[in-house]
């Protein structure tokens, strides 16, 4: 039993099903496109688990880079006359570009004061889309076109939920071969104490930028689906309160857990829908239940639930 | 995991504001029995745009409830599925869907701005559903889409106001001096594509930034541009203001018109004594006590007031103004459709005729969905602190 819970493939099984049973029991497809939505967040998130679960290393201001990845598939196609699907990949490649000028010189920062550095770059690119009305649309963002892989234009709620579903499978296996790498034991090294890490040989720096870049792609990519899926993108998918609702799915859901983030991202996807029901308090309860798992699992919903379970075990 | 002990407060925090700002309130129109009609919302009552979509999702639920208390539409009751967008597009479009599929609402009211109902739009139009929009921006309606109608009035209109305004005092060389912000670059496109109509040419296109503090050499300039007898500045926020006061300083004696982006009281107070003379295209409902006793809006604006006022305890909007339109536009289609059916409703929409409304009186056509002439502005001029209403110059 612990054995299968300690193994690398049973969060990815796990997911795989449940992916496969969500279609099954969906009532509309409204119930499908919040589905997709979760994946979509997930996989932005997930990159954000590599950085702050493995490398220990914070950032507020990844909205930032999922909008680039975003605009990069709204803006290549009606501006340039590039395909979508190239889009995504050079959106994907600019934000690793982005990310790593900008990593270089604010990864040497720790704590609060990286916390701010990758906060105002955010800010930064989100007041970049806000104001190059001409590129960007401004505030009330611009279309994006129809995406068509290989001759099938994809469209309706159930493409979309099966290629987000795809997409996130990938970045989530992705996730796991890292953290069972050499890279990924050089970063959790890195995470416990960079003295000591550097000490055992690893070049640090170079790894702290390896995992901000990998975040940075996982964020595009989640970005330019987001924009792909949607048909529209605003300036608010940069905001800040974006970047912090990442933050938040990684550590609810349970900081390093590649299960636990798509946990993370499910909850705060969903219950804003649930909670339509209590009107005005919706806010309140929202941010009470969010209080209440940080405080009865502070260490996230999955790896309070492993501990949990694994104590309980023979 | 085990992550260093710096970093648990920043994220700690982050959670916790993360819970005060994810998602706003959401409400539901209250139960009623028997098959009721169900007309949806969006509208972003939190978030940056709270301005336009508070009051919007008020007067929705005050006029949803007066239908009810009146025995609803064709007997059955009207329920209100309203929801709140926090100002995200993304988060509208959900909804939308959610509207559509879940709730199977028989039309939309609502998108409190152009981003949030050009990201709906596409989800009511492939289910045939109507949506009556509340935001301002022309490409809603231009082109036509057959399911999207608007009630605000689009900068298209105040241009062509000021423009008869010019034409009848005999203006036909301006000067303009526009904000690069997204209204006064969008006024001033628009302005710019009609100008010609009224045989008035533009000889100064001047522009300044969104948090400029002074105009001065801006103004200098169109002052010393022989010919101009005319200066018109589209712009929103403390631009115009600033405009003002330095066109005062620079002691420029030229009619100045302003745009219906500073139609408020606000503006009367930065600009101070410059603002005496000011001349601008405003809504009626800014002006309701200053109205002709035959004017047929009037006593319109003053129910809305009145109920508005007394039911939320706030002063009454332009916006809810135009949820007011929104709500009563599509009661009045059902009614005369004699059916809750989605396509009925549409086309009774567009054969709305002469409806007198808070904003203006509406004429649908298949090729104008927003129905607003230049007489839903009315054009006012300051004096002694005060709007006055101008009598037109014939």
């Amino acid at each position: 039993m612990k054995a299968i819970l300690r193994s690398r493939l049973t969060p990815l099984l796990a997911l795989a099903l449940v992916m496969a049973l969500v279609p099954m029991i969906a009532p509309t497809s409204f119930h499908l496109r919040v589905a997709a939505l979760v994946w979509i967040f997930s996989l932005a998130a997930l990159g954000l688990t590599i950085l702050m679960g493995y490398a220990g290393q914070v950032s507020l201001g990844h909205a930032g880079f999922l909008g680039i990845g975003a605009y990069a598939v709204a803006i290549g196609p009606a501006r340039l006359g590039l395909d979508p699907l190239l889009c995504l990949l050079l959106g994907a490649v600019l934000s690793g570009l982005v990310a790593w000028l900008v990593g270089r010189p604010i990864l040497r920062l720790k704590g609060y004061y990286l916390a701010i550095a990758t906060l105002g770059f955010g800010v930064i690119v989100a007041l970049i889309l806000h104001s190059e009305t001409e590129l960007t649309g401004g505030p009330d963002g611009m279309s994006v076109a129809r995406v068509t892989l290989f001759g099938w234009r994809v469209t309706g709620a159930l493409n979309w939920y099966w290629v987000s579903a795809g997409a996130l499978l990938v970045g989530a296996l992705l996730a796991l071969n890292i953290a069972a790498s050499p890279t990924g034991r050089a970063l959790r090294a890195l995470h416990d104490s960079e003295v000591a890490a550097t000490g055992a040989g690893i070049d640090v720096s170079a790894k702290k930028l390896a995992a901000f870049v990998l975040a940075a792609v996982y964020a595009a990519v989640a970005g330019g689906l987001l924009a792909a899926m949607n048909g529209l993108i605003t300036p608010e998918a940069a905001s800040f309160s974006h970047s912090v609702e990442l933050v938040a799915m990684v550590i609810i859901g349970g900081l390093g857990s590649v299960f636990g983030t798509v946990l993370g991202a499910a909850f705060l996807v969903v219950l804003p829908q649930a909670l339509t029901a209590f009107q005005e308090y919706e806010q309140a309860v929202l941010g009470l239940l969010i209080m209440v798992f940080m405080i009865f699992l502070p260490q996230g919903i999955v790896p309070s639930l492993r501990a949990l379970i694994e104590e309980r075990l023979p | 995991m085990d992550m260093p002990a710096r970093l648990r407060p920043v994220l700690r925090a982050a959670a916790v504001m993360l819970a005060t700002a994810v998602a706003g309130p959401a409400l539901t129109g209250p139960a009623v029995a028997a098959d009721p009609i169900k007309i949806g919302s969006v509208v972003s009552a939190t978030g940056p745009a709270a301005f336009l979509g508070d009051p919007e999702a008020k007067t929705l639920k005050l006029y949803v409830d007066e239908l009810n208390k009146k025995g609803g539409l064709l007997g059955r009751p009207v329920e209100l599925v309203l929801y709140d967008d926090g100002g995200d597009a993304n988060k509208a479009r959900t909804f939308a869907t959610r509207l559509v599929e879940d709730d199977k609402v028989v039309a939309m009211v609502g998108g409190t701005s152009t981003g949030a109902t050009m990201a709906m739009i596409p989800v009511f139009e492939e289910a045939g559903i109507p949506v009556v929009s509340l935001a301002g921006g022309i490409e809603i309606i231009e082109p036509v889409r057959a399911f999207v109608f608007k009630t605000p009035h689009t900068d298209k209109t105040a241009c062509q106001k000021i423009f008869e305004d010019m034409k009848a005092r005999g203006i036909t060389k301006t000067g303009m001096i526009s904000g690069t912000d997204g209204f006064g670059k969008s006024m001033r496109n628009q302005c710019l594509k009609v100008i010609g109509q009224y045989g008035i040419t533009v000889l100064a296109d001047e522009s300044y930034g969104a948090t400029d503090s002074d105009m001065t050499p801006q103004l200098n300039k169109i002052k010393n541009t022989a010919g101009v007898e005319a200066v018109l500045n589209p712009g929103f926020g403390q631009g115009p203001a600033i405009v003002t006061r330095n066109y005062a300083q620079l002691g420029i004696k030229l009619p100045l018109y302003q745009s219906h982006g500073v139609a408020s009281k606000s503006f009367i107070e930065l600009a101070g004594p410059a603002a005496e003379g000011v001349r601008l295209p405003a809504p009626a409902i800014l002006i309701d006590d200053k109205l002709a006793d035959n004017d047929p809006q009037k006593p319109v604006v003053a129910e809305y007031k009145t109920s508005y006022e007394k039911a939320s305890g706030q002063p009454v909007s332009t916006f809810g103004g135009y949820a007011y339109d929104g709500i009563q536009l599509v009661a009045r289609a059902i009614e005369s459709a004699k059916s809750a059916d989605p396509k009925k409703i549409r086309d009774a929409l567009e054969a709305t005729k002469g409806y007198v409304g808070v904003t203006g009186i509406y004429t649908f056509t298949p090729t104008d969905h927003l129905g607003l002439g230049t007489d839903s502005f009315r054009m006012l001029v300051i004096r002694n602190g005060d709007w006055a209403l101008e009598a037109p110059a014939r």
